[in-house]
């Protein structure tokens, strides 16, 4: 299974690079998302994948009885998304301020803290 | 979104969700749930009663500002790890008490505090988002 | 749950059982100290009038803790605290060496200076807003990614400072802050997820995230070229996240955007956090894949210093102008990384402690500047010598400490690592240092004699806030008395951070204090 988990993370990954490298917020803000699902599944894969039960130990007993997963990964990941999921609603948030106070979503065009028509430093005093 | 049927549901659902939210909360020791999980529920709730009547009542409803509520569970969750201070155990070491009230043993613990805080802090911080996103579709 | 009737158990196999000692407390006390100051200011916040009251005594208290901890991690060597008593790897600990120790001082030296500038600063939208809790909260952030022990709990005081300077960064919503906050947002939760990704990686490699336990294992591993992949991550990750030439630009774009005291937590604080979880990991973690790399790293030090300088020297506006002297600073100490001596090493630290106190100086400064001239430009200031020589005098010193001209406190590291780049003949990283120094006492010179020294334009108006009440440049004041403190006075400190540096390349201490048994062993 870890072969084929693996392509899939490459795959989410390469889509997550192809839509960061684009201009507008929208896609970046879409790359950074499926990027985060990407890394989930990757802390999933390298925590390495069995068929066994979930990891609850029964009542009245202080170990399990037969082999259980490992809930290592699990709470890594339940971390990870947690804030990935936070994060996304922020930069959701931000991004559409972003889209309605400077008009754009091309960050090319979001010049308003950097201008281009910046004054040239004074030559002289 | 604000049909009659919604309407008049709306806050029936809402109580379900709370209480079924506590049910999630409590039974998170041992078994699936807990406060995160829990809390969301809760935040839903409120996010359902804003959508079908207004945001005003909800912020009347739960009485303090959702922050404050965020706020309020991370001190619960933070003093129910600085409390084993006084047992000379390390932070967020879980202590358990077992009192009995009306003839129950009831196991209490700081882990229970601690997962109260988390609810908390999930129900403010989610359900304040919320809310600010409802109150800007009301412009 | 554990009842009383399974009293049985052997839980020494799980726990740890030795009683703890109260000093101990030392090591976790500054994180839910902080998280609950923050919280309870959150709910206080209606009272704009207690708000600044309570946070600087609160922060002067989270001074006091971290110095206590730092007194101690000196004299018993670094100290471990378990998570639940779990036995560690299995909870999470919270190490701390010299080094964790003695930035968390300084960042809360720092955190304390900003608060009782904020006091005048921040209005009372501001602070409703919550910018003391954000602050508390950032705070915990920082202090608990320098006092950790665990990896992925690094990650998370990572995602926990982020997300509270995502809020600092937004307060007061104008245009331009959206537009830095966009930038600086997007970036670094990239940055951070591309740390995710190599402690991954990590885990799936040692099935551990307990720093200690990596450490002790890379030294001993069969296969060792996954770690090159982990270490490259973590060098693309927390290069980011320091702002190192390739992955930049981030800061110039964004660190003039916000209010200045937000600007002036920044600049101490996150990219030093960078620069430290850069350290942690690349010497302490994985020192031969570090070798191996060091050539890329003296390069990006070389760049990043070039580039800093150099935009410093192209910049009109002081807070843009600083924001590039921020990343020609981060230059500085990656050389110290690069070449990885026990004195280029102290040198690094020196300098970080050097840099969080005087780029928060500096901001500092250019908001009283501001509020005098009321501009940020160049074009537009002038004359700030004549309306306050006090304060006109303080930044000459803050100017010379940052080019590292000698009485202060930006001297000796800058010395330290010449001196150390020659004893590893490379010369080039010793040349670059030195042209970097010039570059900068260039750039700001021209601050001062635009702002300070050439006389007020007409359109500055009179300078009505000459009069300035002393507390808004205390500050300032207590910054700069510490620049020329360790400048003049450079022992104690050398001593701190030549320990702090020994500590890095050999972390025997620090792995026996998380694993008492083992380490008497190695």
């Amino acid at each position: 299974m870890e072969p084929v988990l693996a392509i899939f993370v490459g795959l989410l990954f390469t889509t997550a690079i192809y839509l960061m490298t684009s201009r507008h917020t929208i896609r970046i803000l879409m790359g950074v998302a499926v990027l985060g699902n990407g890394v989930n599944l990757l802390i999933f894969t390298s925590g390495r994948l069995t068929r066994d039960v979930p990891p609850i130990i029964p009542a009245g007993l202080d170990a399990p009885l037969i082999p259980i997963a490992n809930p290592l990964p699990q709470a890594l990941i339940l971390t990870a998304i947690v804030i990935s999921f936070s994060f996304f609603a922020f930069l959701l948030v931000l991004g559409f301020r972003a889209y309605q106070e400077l008009a754009t979503d091309d960050s090319r065009d979001m010049r308003l803290a950097e201008p281009a028509d910046d004054p040239l430093p004074p030559l002289g005093y | 979104m604000r049909t009659l049927i919604f309407r008049t549901v709306a806050p029936y659902l809402s109580t379900l969700m709370i209480v079924f939210s506590i049910f999630v909360l409590l039974r998170g020791h041992n078994e699936p749930g807990g406060g995160f999980i829990g809390g969301l529920i809760a935040a839903s709730a409120l996010a359902i009663y804003g959508i079908a009547s207004g945001v005003a009542p909800v912020r009347r409803a739960i009485y303090f500002h959702p922050m404050n509520i965020a706020a309020f569970g991370v001190v619960l969750g933070a003093v129910a790890g600085v409390v084993s201070i006084f047992v000379g155990v390390p932070f967020m070491t879980g202590l358990w008490i077992y009192p009995v009230i009306f003839g129950v043993e009831v196991p209490l613990s700081t882990v229970l505090f601690f997962d109260i805080g988390v609810y908390f802090a999930v129900v403010g911080t989610i359900g304040s988002i919320a809310l600010a996103l409802e109150e800007r579709d009301e412009i | 749950m554990a009842g009383p009737s399974e009293a049985a158990i052997d839980y020494s196999r799980a726990f740890v059982m030795e009683p703890l000692a109260l000093a101990d407390w030392l090591v976790i006390a500054p994180v839910p100290y902080c998280l609950i100051a923050g919280a309870l200011l959150m709910m206080l916040r209606k009272n704009a009038e207690l708000q600044a009251k309570a946070a600087i005594i609160g922060l002067i208290g989270l001074f006091v803790l971290c110095g206590a901890l730092l007194a101690h991690v000196v004299e018993n060597g670094p100290v471990t605290m378990t998570m639940g008593r779990w036995l560690p790897p299995f909870g999470i600990s919270f190490t701390v060496d010299v080094l964790g120790a003695i930035l968390a001082v300084t960042a809360s030296i720092v955190a304390v200076a900003c608060a009782i500038y904020a006091a005048e600063d921040v209005d009372t939208t501001g602070r409703r807003y919550g910018f003391f809790s954000f602050l508390f909260l950032m705070m915990a952030g920082v202090i608990g990614a320098f006092v950790t022990g665990d990896i992925f709990n690094l990650y998370v005081w990572f995602e926990v400072l982020l997300i509270a300077s995502f809020g600092l960064q937004v307060l007061g919503s104008e245009d331009r802050q959206i537009d830095g906050a966009t930038k600086y947002a997007f970036l670094n939760l990239i940055a951070t997820t591309m740390f995710l990704v190599a402690t991954g990686y990590l885990y799936g490699v040692f099935g551990t995230l307990n720093m200690a336990d990596i450490a002790a294992q890379t030294r001993t591993i069969d296969d060792a070229r996954p770690l090159y992949t982990l270490a490259a991550l973590y060098l693309f990750a927390f290069g980011m996240k320091a702002a190192a030439f390739p992955v930049s630009f981030w800061l110039p774009a964004s660190y003039h955007t916000p209010k200045v005291v937000v600007s002036a937590l920044f600049a101490g604080l996150l990219t030093k956090v960078g620069i430290y979880a850069l350290a942690r990991t690349l010497l302490m973690l994985f020192p031969d894949q570090r070798d191996a790399f060091a050539d890329v790293i003296a390069w990006a030090a070389m760049l990043t210093m070039l580039l800093g300088a150099f935009g410093a020297l192209a910049q009109t506006d002081y807070r843009r102008l600083l924001g590039y002297l921020v990343v020609s600073g981060i230059g500085i100490m990656l050389a110290g990384i690069a070449l990885a001596t026990v004195e280029a090493l102290s040198a690094a630290i020196f300098y970080a402690l050097h840099s969080m106190v005087v780029m928060t100086a500096l901001y500092v400064a250019s908001g009283i500047a501001a509020r005098i001239g009321k501009s940020f430009s160049m074009n537009d200031l002038g004359g700030l010598y004549r309306s306050n020589v006090l304060f006109a005098a303080m930044s000459l010193v803050l100017f010379f400490s940052v080019s590292g001209l000698p009485p202060f406190s930006g001297f000796w590291p800058k010395a330290m690592l010449v001196r150390a780049s020659l004893d590893a003949s490379a010369s080039g990283l010793a040349t670059i240092i030195l042209l970097t120094g010039f570059l900068t006492t260039i750039a700001v010179g021209r601050v001062w004699a635009h702002a300070y020294w050439k006389p007020a334009p007409e359109t500055m108006g009179t300078p009505a806030a000459a009069q300035m009440k002393m507390t808004s440049l205390l500050p300032l004041l207590a910054l700069v008395a510490l620049t020329v403190g360790f400048g003049v006075f450079p022992e104690t400190l050398l001593q701190l951070s030549d320990s702090a540096a020994a500590g890095l390349l050999d972390p025997s201490a620090y792995i026996q204090s998380v694993f008492p048994a083992e380490g008497a062993v190695n």
